[in-house]
Protein backbone atom coordinates (compact mmCIF):
# COMPACT_ATOMS: atom_id res chain seq x y z
CA UNK A 1 0.00 0.00 0.00
CA UNK A 2 2.79 2.42 0.98
CA UNK A 3 4.69 1.43 -2.12
CA UNK A 4 1.64 2.29 -4.22
CA UNK A 5 1.20 5.63 -2.48
CA UNK A 6 4.88 6.43 -2.88
CA UNK A 7 4.81 5.54 -6.57
CA UNK A 8 1.71 7.67 -7.11
CA UNK A 9 3.42 10.71 -5.59
CA UNK A 10 6.73 9.92 -7.28
CA UNK A 11 5.12 9.77 -10.74
CA UNK A 12 3.78 13.28 -10.24
CA UNK A 13 6.55 15.01 -8.28
CA UNK A 14 9.66 12.95 -9.06
CA UNK A 15 10.74 12.90 -5.40
CA UNK A 16 13.23 10.04 -5.68
CA UNK A 17 16.18 12.24 -6.77
CA UNK A 18 15.43 14.66 -3.89
CA UNK A 19 15.39 11.79 -1.43
CA UNK A 20 18.69 10.57 -2.89
CA UNK A 21 20.25 14.01 -2.42
CA UNK A 22 19.11 14.26 1.19
CA UNK A 23 19.57 10.81 2.63
CA UNK A 24 21.27 8.40 0.28
CA UNK A 25 24.98 9.02 0.59
CA UNK A 26 27.96 6.92 1.49
CA UNK A 27 29.36 6.98 4.99
CA UNK A 28 33.16 7.04 4.63
CA UNK A 29 34.97 4.22 6.37
CA UNK A 30 36.80 6.46 8.84
CA UNK A 31 33.51 7.78 10.28
CA UNK A 32 31.78 4.40 10.47
CA UNK A 33 31.89 2.92 13.98
CA UNK A 34 31.46 -0.54 12.44
CA UNK A 35 34.97 -0.21 10.98
CA UNK A 36 36.72 1.74 13.72
CA UNK A 37 34.89 1.86 17.02
CA UNK A 38 36.56 5.17 17.88
CA UNK A 39 34.56 6.69 15.03
CA UNK A 40 31.62 7.03 17.45
CA UNK A 41 32.91 10.54 18.10
CA UNK A 42 31.43 11.42 14.70
CA UNK A 43 27.94 10.77 16.14
CA UNK A 44 27.83 13.78 18.42
CA UNK A 45 26.58 16.18 15.75
CA UNK A 46 23.69 13.89 14.89
CA UNK A 47 22.95 13.36 18.58
CA UNK A 48 22.83 17.12 19.10
CA UNK A 49 20.29 17.36 16.30
CA UNK A 50 18.30 14.44 17.69
CA UNK A 51 18.03 16.11 21.10
CA UNK A 52 17.16 19.41 19.41
CA UNK A 53 14.22 17.66 17.74
CA UNK A 54 13.12 16.34 21.15
CA UNK A 55 13.43 19.85 22.57
CA UNK A 56 11.24 21.29 19.81
CA UNK A 57 8.62 18.57 20.20
CA UNK A 58 8.46 18.62 24.01
CA UNK A 59 8.49 22.43 23.97
CA UNK A 60 5.52 22.48 21.58
CA UNK A 61 3.59 20.23 23.91
CA UNK A 62 4.54 22.24 27.02
CA UNK A 63 3.04 25.41 25.52
CA UNK A 64 -0.35 23.63 25.59
CA UNK A 65 -0.40 24.31 29.33
CA UNK A 66 2.14 27.04 30.00
CA UNK A 67 1.21 30.73 30.24
CA UNK A 68 3.88 33.47 30.19
CA UNK A 69 2.24 35.61 32.84
CA UNK A 70 3.68 36.57 36.23
CA UNK A 71 0.58 35.49 38.15
CA UNK A 72 -0.13 32.22 36.37
CA UNK A 73 3.24 31.06 35.00
CA UNK A 74 4.33 29.28 38.18
CA UNK A 75 0.89 27.75 38.75
CA UNK A 76 0.61 26.55 35.17
CA UNK A 77 4.02 24.87 35.41
CA UNK A 78 3.07 23.38 38.78
CA UNK A 79 -0.18 22.13 37.25
CA UNK A 80 1.40 20.55 34.17
CA UNK A 81 4.15 18.99 36.28
CA UNK A 82 1.92 17.48 38.97
CA UNK A 83 -1.64 17.21 37.65
CA UNK A 84 -1.27 16.35 33.98
CA UNK A 85 -0.47 12.75 33.02
CA UNK A 86 3.20 12.38 31.99
CA UNK A 87 3.71 16.05 32.85
CA UNK A 88 6.85 15.25 34.79
CA UNK A 89 8.16 13.25 31.85
CA UNK A 90 7.43 15.82 29.16
CA UNK A 91 8.84 18.69 31.25
CA UNK A 92 11.70 16.40 32.27
CA UNK A 93 12.56 15.79 28.61
CA UNK A 94 12.70 19.54 28.03
CA UNK A 95 14.57 20.22 31.27
CA UNK A 96 17.25 17.53 30.96
CA UNK A 97 17.36 17.79 27.18
CA UNK A 98 18.34 21.43 27.53
CA UNK A 99 21.47 20.44 29.44
CA UNK A 100 22.14 17.45 27.23
CA UNK A 101 22.03 19.55 24.08
CA UNK A 102 24.81 21.73 25.48
CA UNK A 103 26.86 18.64 26.43
CA UNK A 104 26.43 17.01 23.01
CA UNK A 105 27.17 20.26 21.22
CA UNK A 106 30.34 20.68 23.28
CA UNK A 107 31.49 17.13 22.44
CA UNK A 108 30.68 17.74 18.77
CA UNK A 109 32.76 20.93 18.88
CA UNK A 110 35.67 19.06 20.48
CA UNK A 111 35.52 16.39 17.77
CA UNK A 112 35.53 19.01 15.02
CA UNK A 113 38.39 20.82 16.71
CA UNK A 114 40.64 17.81 17.31
CA UNK A 115 40.06 16.29 13.86
CA UNK A 116 40.87 19.70 12.33
CA UNK A 117 37.58 19.59 10.45
CA UNK A 118 37.17 23.36 10.74
CA UNK A 119 40.03 23.94 8.28
CA UNK A 120 39.58 25.10 4.68
CA UNK A 121 37.22 24.73 2.91
CA UNK A 122 34.96 24.28 5.97
CA UNK A 123 35.66 27.54 7.86
CA UNK A 124 32.17 28.89 7.19
CA UNK A 125 30.59 25.82 8.70
CA UNK A 126 32.68 26.33 11.86
CA UNK A 127 31.42 29.92 12.06
CA UNK A 128 27.81 28.85 11.56
CA UNK A 129 28.36 26.19 14.23
CA UNK A 130 29.60 28.85 16.65
CA UNK A 131 26.49 30.94 15.92
CA UNK A 132 24.35 27.88 16.66
CA UNK A 133 26.26 27.51 19.94
CA UNK A 134 25.36 31.07 20.98
CA UNK A 135 21.72 30.64 19.91
CA UNK A 136 21.56 27.49 22.07
CA UNK A 137 22.96 29.40 25.04
CA UNK A 138 20.33 32.09 24.39
CA UNK A 139 17.61 29.43 24.34
CA UNK A 140 18.90 28.06 27.63
CA UNK A 141 19.02 31.51 29.22
CA UNK A 142 15.54 32.61 28.11
CA UNK A 143 13.97 29.25 28.92
CA UNK A 144 15.37 29.32 32.44
CA UNK A 145 13.14 32.27 33.42
CA UNK A 146 9.87 30.79 32.21
CA UNK A 147 8.84 28.70 35.29
CA UNK A 148 8.95 32.00 37.21
CA UNK A 149 10.22 30.51 40.46
CA UNK A 150 12.94 31.92 42.72
CA UNK A 151 15.76 30.20 40.88
CA UNK A 152 14.51 31.51 37.54
CA UNK A 153 14.05 35.02 38.87
CA UNK A 154 17.49 35.39 40.43
CA UNK A 155 19.28 33.63 37.57
CA UNK A 156 17.73 36.14 35.20
CA UNK A 157 18.66 39.06 37.46
CA UNK A 158 22.25 37.86 37.45
CA UNK A 159 22.22 37.25 33.70
CA UNK A 160 20.89 40.71 33.03
CA UNK A 161 23.48 42.27 35.36
CA UNK A 162 26.15 40.53 33.29
CA UNK A 163 24.57 41.88 30.10
CA UNK A 164 24.53 45.29 31.75
CA UNK A 165 28.27 45.14 32.38
CA UNK A 166 29.07 45.52 28.66
CA UNK A 167 30.97 48.81 28.26
CA UNK A 168 28.92 51.82 27.12
CA UNK A 169 25.91 49.99 25.66
CA UNK A 170 25.39 47.52 28.55
CA UNK A 171 22.64 49.58 30.13
CA UNK A 172 20.67 49.67 26.91
CA UNK A 173 21.03 45.93 26.29
CA UNK A 174 19.89 45.24 29.83
CA UNK A 175 16.85 47.46 29.56
CA UNK A 176 15.94 46.02 26.16
CA UNK A 177 16.08 42.43 27.44
CA UNK A 178 14.30 43.48 30.61
CA UNK A 179 11.53 45.24 28.74
CA UNK A 180 11.83 47.99 31.34
CA UNK A 181 13.77 48.58 34.51
CA UNK A 182 12.70 45.60 36.60
CA UNK A 183 12.53 41.84 36.03
CA UNK A 184 8.77 41.58 35.80
CA UNK A 185 5.72 41.01 33.64
CA UNK A 186 7.31 42.43 30.51
CA UNK A 187 10.53 40.50 31.01
CA UNK A 188 8.59 37.24 31.17
CA UNK A 189 6.56 37.81 27.99
CA UNK A 190 9.68 39.05 26.22
CA UNK A 191 11.73 36.02 27.22
CA UNK A 192 8.87 33.73 26.22
CA UNK A 193 8.65 35.32 22.77
CA UNK A 194 12.42 35.10 22.30
CA UNK A 195 12.45 31.51 23.57
CA UNK A 196 9.65 30.11 21.40
CA UNK A 197 9.66 32.29 18.28
CA UNK A 198 12.77 34.35 17.63
CA UNK A 199 15.61 32.02 18.63
CA UNK A 200 14.03 28.81 17.23
CA UNK A 201 13.54 30.65 13.93
CA UNK A 202 17.19 31.69 13.88
CA UNK A 203 18.24 28.20 15.01
CA UNK A 204 16.38 26.40 12.21
CA UNK A 205 17.84 28.76 9.61
CA UNK A 206 21.37 28.20 10.92
CA UNK A 207 20.84 24.42 11.10
CA UNK A 208 19.68 24.42 7.48
CA UNK A 209 22.87 26.25 6.50
CA UNK A 210 24.97 23.88 8.67
CA UNK A 211 23.46 20.78 7.03
CA UNK A 212 23.55 22.23 3.53
CA UNK A 213 27.26 22.90 3.88
CA UNK A 214 28.11 19.47 5.26
CA UNK A 215 26.21 17.79 2.38
CA UNK A 216 27.85 20.08 -0.17
CA UNK A 217 31.39 19.73 1.19
CA UNK A 218 31.20 16.23 2.59
CA UNK A 219 32.69 14.90 5.80
CA UNK A 220 36.33 15.86 6.31
CA UNK A 221 38.94 13.19 5.56
CA UNK A 222 40.66 10.89 8.06
CA UNK A 223 43.43 12.16 10.31
CA UNK B 1 4.41 -41.86 1.10
CA UNK B 2 6.54 -44.85 0.20
CA UNK B 3 10.10 -45.53 1.14
CA UNK B 4 11.61 -44.19 -2.09
CA UNK B 5 9.89 -40.90 -1.81
CA UNK B 6 11.09 -40.50 1.74
CA UNK B 7 14.64 -41.03 0.58
CA UNK B 8 14.24 -38.39 -2.11
CA UNK B 9 12.83 -35.87 0.29
CA UNK B 10 15.76 -36.33 2.60
CA UNK B 11 18.12 -35.28 -0.17
CA UNK B 12 16.14 -32.27 -1.30
CA UNK B 13 17.56 -29.00 0.00
CA UNK B 14 15.43 -27.73 2.88
CA UNK B 15 13.06 -25.03 1.67
CA UNK B 16 12.95 -21.98 3.88
CA UNK B 17 11.57 -18.53 3.43
CA UNK B 18 14.90 -16.86 3.14
CA UNK B 19 15.37 -13.53 4.83
CA UNK B 20 18.33 -11.59 3.62
CA UNK B 21 20.73 -10.07 6.10
CA UNK B 22 19.72 -6.64 4.80
CA UNK B 23 16.03 -7.35 5.47
CA UNK B 24 16.79 -8.66 8.95
CA UNK B 25 18.84 -5.61 9.80
CA UNK B 26 16.32 -3.13 8.46
CA UNK B 27 13.52 -4.84 10.41
CA UNK B 28 15.43 -4.93 13.68
CA UNK B 29 16.89 -1.44 13.34
CA UNK B 30 13.55 -0.04 12.12
CA UNK B 31 11.72 -1.78 14.95
CA UNK B 32 14.16 -0.54 17.57
CA UNK B 33 13.97 3.00 16.18
CA UNK B 34 10.18 2.92 16.15
CA UNK B 35 10.17 1.62 19.73
CA UNK B 36 12.43 4.41 20.94
CA UNK B 37 10.50 6.98 18.92
CA UNK B 38 7.26 5.83 20.53
CA UNK B 39 8.95 6.09 23.92
CA UNK B 40 9.50 9.77 23.27
CA UNK B 41 6.26 10.57 21.46
CA UNK B 42 3.64 8.62 23.43
CA UNK B 43 4.15 10.50 26.72
CA UNK B 44 3.72 13.76 24.83
CA UNK B 45 0.50 12.57 23.20
CA UNK B 46 -0.90 11.35 26.52
CA UNK B 47 0.11 14.72 27.99
CA UNK B 48 -1.79 16.52 25.23
CA UNK B 49 -5.04 14.55 25.55
CA UNK B 50 -5.06 14.78 29.35
CA UNK B 51 -8.01 17.23 29.53
CA UNK B 52 -10.19 14.61 27.81
CA UNK B 53 -9.32 12.01 30.43
CA UNK B 54 -9.36 14.19 33.57
CA UNK B 55 -12.17 13.43 35.99
CA UNK B 56 -14.93 15.91 35.46
CA UNK B 57 -15.76 18.17 38.36
CA UNK B 58 -18.92 16.92 40.07
CA UNK B 59 -21.46 19.72 39.85
CA UNK B 60 -22.23 21.09 43.29
CA UNK B 61 -25.64 22.45 44.20
CA UNK B 62 -25.83 26.13 45.03
CA UNK B 63 -28.46 27.78 47.23
CA UNK B 64 -30.18 30.50 45.21
CA UNK B 65 -33.63 31.55 46.42
CA UNK B 66 -36.36 30.79 48.96
CA UNK B 67 -38.99 28.48 47.56
CA UNK B 68 -41.79 30.76 48.74
CA UNK B 69 -40.47 33.59 46.55
CA UNK B 70 -40.69 31.55 43.34
CA UNK B 71 -43.75 32.57 41.32
CA UNK B 72 -45.33 31.38 38.10
CA UNK B 73 -43.66 34.36 36.43
CA UNK B 74 -40.00 33.51 35.60
CA UNK B 75 -37.55 35.65 37.54
CA UNK B 76 -33.86 36.07 37.03
CA UNK B 77 -31.55 34.85 39.78
CA UNK B 78 -27.79 35.33 39.87
CA UNK B 79 -25.55 32.94 41.72
CA UNK B 80 -21.92 31.90 41.88
CA UNK B 81 -20.37 28.50 41.31
CA UNK B 82 -16.86 27.49 42.24
CA UNK B 83 -14.96 26.53 39.10
CA UNK B 84 -11.56 24.88 38.84
CA UNK B 85 -10.04 25.47 35.41
CA UNK B 86 -6.62 23.83 35.38
CA UNK B 87 -4.41 26.02 37.58
CA UNK B 88 -7.04 28.78 37.74
CA UNK B 89 -9.84 28.73 40.28
CA UNK B 90 -12.64 31.23 40.13
CA UNK B 91 -16.25 31.83 41.12
CA UNK B 92 -17.96 32.82 37.90
CA UNK B 93 -21.44 34.36 38.05
CA UNK B 94 -24.22 32.23 36.64
CA UNK B 95 -27.73 33.18 35.75
CA UNK B 96 -30.96 31.28 35.77
CA UNK B 97 -34.62 32.02 35.15
CA UNK B 98 -36.55 30.34 37.88
CA UNK B 99 -40.31 29.79 37.93
CA UNK B 100 -43.13 27.52 39.03
CA UNK B 101 -44.53 25.50 36.17
CA UNK B 102 -48.19 24.77 35.47
CA UNK B 103 -47.62 21.45 37.24
CA UNK B 104 -46.60 23.39 40.36
CA UNK B 105 -42.98 22.25 40.21
CA UNK B 106 -40.08 24.68 40.49
CA UNK B 107 -37.77 24.70 37.49
CA UNK B 108 -34.82 26.82 36.39
CA UNK B 109 -33.74 27.53 32.83
CA UNK B 110 -30.34 28.56 31.51
CA UNK B 111 -30.44 31.91 29.71
CA UNK B 112 -27.95 30.72 27.08
CA UNK B 113 -29.69 30.70 23.70
CA UNK B 114 -29.51 27.32 21.99
CA UNK B 115 -29.10 29.00 18.62
CA UNK B 116 -25.63 30.57 18.92
CA UNK B 117 -25.08 31.12 22.62
CA UNK B 118 -26.22 34.71 23.21
CA UNK B 119 -28.01 35.56 26.46
CA UNK B 120 -31.79 35.62 26.33
CA UNK B 121 -34.19 37.47 28.61
CA UNK B 122 -37.77 36.99 29.74
CA UNK B 123 -40.63 38.97 28.29
CA UNK B 124 -40.53 42.60 27.15
CA UNK B 125 -42.20 44.71 24.51
CA UNK B 126 -41.02 42.64 21.58
CA UNK B 127 -42.03 39.30 22.97
CA UNK B 128 -44.52 39.47 25.82
CA UNK B 129 -44.50 36.35 28.00
CA UNK B 130 -41.79 34.68 25.93
CA UNK B 131 -38.02 34.38 26.20
CA UNK B 132 -36.36 36.29 23.42
CA UNK B 133 -32.83 36.48 22.16
CA UNK B 134 -31.51 39.88 21.01
CA UNK B 135 -29.04 38.43 18.51
CA UNK B 136 -31.17 36.61 15.92
CA UNK B 137 -34.68 36.87 17.36
CA UNK B 138 -35.03 33.38 18.80
CA UNK B 139 -38.16 32.85 20.94
CA UNK B 140 -38.86 30.32 23.68
CA UNK B 141 -41.97 29.55 25.70
CA UNK B 142 -42.04 29.76 29.49
CA UNK B 143 -41.06 26.08 29.67
CA UNK B 144 -38.15 26.76 27.34
CA UNK B 145 -39.68 25.26 24.20
CA UNK B 146 -37.98 26.64 21.10
CA UNK B 147 -40.59 28.50 19.02
CA UNK B 148 -38.43 30.35 16.51
CA UNK B 149 -34.88 30.21 15.11
CA UNK B 150 -33.36 28.05 17.86
CA UNK B 151 -32.94 24.32 17.10
CA UNK B 152 -33.38 23.03 20.66
CA UNK B 153 -35.23 23.93 23.87
CA UNK B 154 -33.39 25.85 26.62
CA UNK B 155 -31.20 23.83 28.98
CA UNK B 156 -32.46 23.26 32.48
CA UNK B 157 -30.64 23.36 35.81
CA UNK B 158 -31.10 20.41 38.11
CA UNK B 159 -33.23 21.62 40.99
CA UNK B 160 -33.18 20.46 44.59
CA UNK B 161 -35.44 21.81 47.29
CA UNK B 162 -34.27 21.59 50.86
CA UNK B 163 -35.61 23.28 53.97
CA UNK B 164 -37.55 25.88 51.99
CA UNK B 165 -34.62 26.85 49.79
CA UNK B 166 -34.08 26.17 46.11
CA UNK B 167 -30.67 24.76 45.11
CA UNK B 168 -29.44 24.68 41.52
CA UNK B 169 -27.08 22.03 40.22
CA UNK B 170 -25.50 21.14 36.87
CA UNK B 171 -27.17 21.86 33.55
CA UNK B 172 -29.03 19.15 31.68
CA UNK B 173 -31.20 18.96 28.59
CA UNK B 174 -34.69 20.36 28.97
CA UNK B 175 -37.07 17.85 30.57
CA UNK B 176 -40.25 19.91 30.36
CA UNK B 177 -40.91 20.00 26.63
Amino acid sequence: MFKGMYNWIDERLDVTPMWRDIADHEVPEHVNPAHHFSAFVYCFGGLTFFITVIQILSGMFLTMYYVPDIINAYYSVDYLQHQVAFGGIVRGMHHWGASLVIVMMFLHTLRVFFTGSYKAPREMNWVVGMLIFFVMLGLGFTGYLLPWDDKAYYATKVGLEIAGSVPWIGGYIKELLNGGTIVGAQTLTRFFAIHVFFLPGVLLTLLAAHFFMIRKQGISGPL
Amino acid sequence: MDHNEQQENAHKPIKRNEMTRRQFLSYTLGGATAFMGMGAVLPMLRFAVDPLLQKKQAGAFVKVIEESKVTTEPQQVDFQVHQVDGWYESDPKMQAYIAKGDDGKVFALSPICKHLGCTISWSGEEAPNLYHCPCHGARYSKDGKNLKVAPKPLDEYQVKIDNGWVYLGPLEANTRV
